[in-house]
This record gives C-alpha cells, sequence and structure tokens, in this order.
C-alpha cells in the first residue's frame, strides 16, 4: 500500500492587475494544499486550475531552460519552475510579478523594453568576413582559455531576475541593466567576435556600465549561477584597457579549414538570419 | 569614451581623498600620536599648529590636490545621481557644464586661500 504524502496549507498572496478593470494591482488570498517538490509554478497552475482560472502567468518549459516564469517569489526575483514552495515556506508564500518592469496583467511582466535593449547590443558573433558568415567554409579556433573567458555569462536565460533585483535599474530607467551588459562583456571578450567598437560605445555611455552602484544583487538572484555583477566590473576593466589603447592587436580567430579529403558530418550549415533580412 | 574619461578621473580623485583625506584626518584628529606636523603640542587647531601648516608648501600642495579630487569626486557622484532621474541629452550636457564651472570656481577660490595662507603667512 502506497504511503500518503503528508500536505501543508499554505497561503498564497498573489499580486493581480488587470489593466482593463484594476487602476493599481491588488493582493488575493489562495490557500492551497501542498506536497513535497512541488514548484510554484505547479502552484500557480493548481490555482488556475481549481480556483480561478481568470489568474494569468507567463510560463513554458517548467525546467528553468527558457527563462519565462521569473516572478517576485516571497520577496526574491526568481524562477516558479525552479522554486519548491517547501523549500521557501511553511505558511505563507507571497508571489508577485518581477519588480523594475511595467505589468501586462497579474504575474506577466512587460519584458519588451529589456528585449529592444538586448536587441541593440547585438547579441550575436560579428565579423567583418561576411562572407564566411553567410557560407562558412570551417570552424572558428577558440583555445579552452578563450572559452572560459566569457563561457558563464552564455548560461543567461535572460529571464529577466538580475534587471528586477538591481537598484539601479528602479531608479534609472535609461541604465541598460545587468544583462544587456552581461552579454555585451560577453561578445566583447569572444576571440571570434569583430563588433567589439559598436557594443564598448553603447557600454561606456552615460546609463551604462558605470552607473552600476555594486550592490550585486543581480549574481545573488541569478537562477543560473551567472555572475553579472562581476561582468559589469569586467566590463569596466575592458573599457579603461580600450581607452588606453591597452588591448592588443590581436586578430580575431582564424577559420580552421578540414584537412583534405576529410568530410564533416552533418555539413556546416549557415544559420537562419534572424536580423536584418 | 568620454564617460570612460569621466570614470578614470573619479577612480584617480578617489585615491587622492583616501591618502590626502587621510592624512588631513590623522595630522588633526590624531594629533597627538602624529605629533609631526603640530609642533605646538597635541592642540590641532592652535594658532601655531594652523600657522605652521599654512606655511608648509607640502601642506599648500597637499590641500589644493584634495580640494580638486573632493571638487571633481563630489560633482561627478551628484552628476550621476541627477541622470539617473531621467533627464534628457540637452540636460545632461547642461548640468555637465554648469557642474564644471561651479567646480573650477571653487576650485579657484579655494586654490587662492591655500596659496595667500602660505604668502602672507610667510609675511607675517
Amino acid at each position: 500500500m502506497e504511503k500518503e504524502e503528508k500536505k501543508t496549507n499554505i497561503t498564497f498572496y498573489i499580486r493581480r492587475f488587470d489593466p482593463a478593470k484594476d487602476e493599481e494591482p491588488r493582493e488575493q488570498q489562495y490557500n492551497l494544499q501542498v506536497e513535497k517538490g512541488m514548484t510554484v509554478l505547479d502552484g500557480l497552475h493548481r490555482i488556475k486550475e481549481t480556483q480561478d482560472p481568470t489568474l494569468a502567468f507567463r510560463f513554458s518549459c517548467r525546467m528553468g531552460v527558457c527563462g519565462s516564469c521569473g516572478m517576485l517569489i516571497n520577496g526574491r526575483p526568481t524562477l516558479a519552475c525552479n522554486t519548491q514552495i517547501l523549500d521557501v515556506t511553511q505558511n505563507v508564500l507571497t508571489v508577485a510579478p518581477l519588480p523594475n518592469f511595467s505589468i501586462i496583467r497579474d504575474l506577466v511582466p512587460d519584458l519588451v523594453p529589456m528585449f529592444e535593449v538586448h536587441q541593440r547590443i547585438q547579441p550575436y558573433i560579428k565579423r567583418s568576413d561576411r562572407k564566411e558568415m553567410e557560407d562558412p567554409s570551417g570552424e572558428f579556433f577558440q583555445s579552452q582559455h578563450q572559452l572560459e573567458k566569457f563561457l558563464q555569462f552564455t548560461y543567461c536565460i535572460k529571464c529577466g531576475a538580475c534587471m528586477a533585483a538591481c537598484p539601479t535599474m528602479a531608479t534609472d530607467r535609461q541604465y541598460l541593466g545587468p544583462m544587456p551588459i552581461t552579454q555585451i562583456y560577453r561578445y566583447c571578450v569572444d576571440s571570434r567576435d569583430d563588433g567589439r567598437k559598436e557594443r564598448m560605445d553603447i557600454v561606456a555611455a552615460s546609463h551604462g556600465a558605470y552607473n552600476c552602484h555594486y550592490a550585486g544583487e543581480c549574481s545573488n538572484v541569478c537562477p543560473k549561477g551567472v555572475d553579472p555583477a562581476r561582468a559589469i566590473q569586467l566590463m569596466k576593466k575592458e573599457l579603461v584597457r580600450e581607452y588606453f589603447n591597452l588591448v592588443g592587436k590581436e586578430p580575431c580567430a582564424k577559420v580552421w579549414h578540414l584537412p583534405e579529403n576529410a568530410e564533416r558530418k552533418p555539413k556546416i550549415q549557415a544559420p537562419a538570419r534572424t536580423v536584418g533580412k | 569614451m568620454r564617460e570612460t574619461a569621466y570614470w578614470i578621473w573619479f577612480v584617480i580623485a578617489g585615491l587622492v581623498i583616501f591618502v590626502l583625506g587621510g592624512l588631513h584626518m590623522a595630522v588633526v584628529h590624531l594629533s597627538g600620536i602624529v605629533g609631526i606636523f603640530n609642533p605646538a603640542g597635541a592642540e590641532a587647531v592652535a594658532w601655531e599648529n594652523v600657522a605652521f601648516r599654512s606655511h608648509s608648501t607640502f601642506f599648500m600642495i597637499a590641500y589644493i590636490l584634495l580640494l580638486a579630487a573632493v571638487l571633481y569626486h563630489g560633482f561627478y557622484g551628484l552628476r550621476t545621481i541627477v541622470f539617473e532621474l531621467g533627464i534628457g541629452k540637452a540636460c545632461q550636457r547642461s548640468l555637465t557644464v554648469a557642474l564644471w564651472i561651479v567646480g573650477v570656481v571653487l576650485f579657484i577660490v579655494g586654490a587662492y586661500a591655500a596659496i595667500a595662507a602660505k604668502t602672507l603667512g610667510a609675511a607675517l
């Protein structure tokens, strides 16, 4: 006979906001029987299915990969699918949309401004040899050391948790934010990239890297263990190196062609163009 | 890259404040321990001690440098705070120019006071 799971009664206080009806966001209370292993996202689904079908929240992968379900859980910006309810509370759970973003509805923040900035920094490898980019003949060489310079920053899933935790974002709406600055750094130190100058002009302007207040909360809340605060400080170092012309004239990574008579399987295909079609 | 230059000078000014501000604090508040700049005894603000420091070329240069660093560091911070309020580009430029003018005027007045204290003190 299966042992019955112990259930705990948890009171959810969920911030609700319907722009068509509400002038200000309000708290709504729900009671839920929670089992061990249940995530906040599971809890929200259970509430939506059994108590209130009007509750709106964003989600997709349910396993901490897509970054869709970022929200403020007990005052901490994090992923709802990555947070087990009984790990953070035994009685009361508050759930609110990510701060520093306007609210579309209930727990759904408007992430468009963040992605507009992300698009502006050109978050892809830029090279002068356009022909090679569009019709690759080989692979770009990169050593382990060169890879490790930026590897951890590639784990960012753009969930917006760092942007929500950033005190500078709260006061300066024009501030680029931890995520875009981290991505600028990620591409600036990538040995395959040629777009350093253009991105540096963005990050060195006012409301760029120099406006960071060193709170470090972005790194504290990142659900993927990325360290944006470190990236911002390293970005400043790169900017100073650039200003004093201390950056070596190292050419960007060369294309390594396959040996003669060798065939690569599968054949390298040019990526589909998503920008500047 | 102008912001980078501003920020580099901001950091340098911070270091200057750390060293020269530390010296000032030590001379004034630890006068019982750091007695070499207070020949008239532990009372750092006694006339003889103030006069001694005013007549010293080292202190004149140190105070002028400290003044420049404090003005630059403080005004850079003020500028950053005001920029965070979300003012437009034109306002940002105007504020930067205004702070430069106010800063330079205050520096001239302060530097004149330090130089005058030395030269007038020497004449007494």
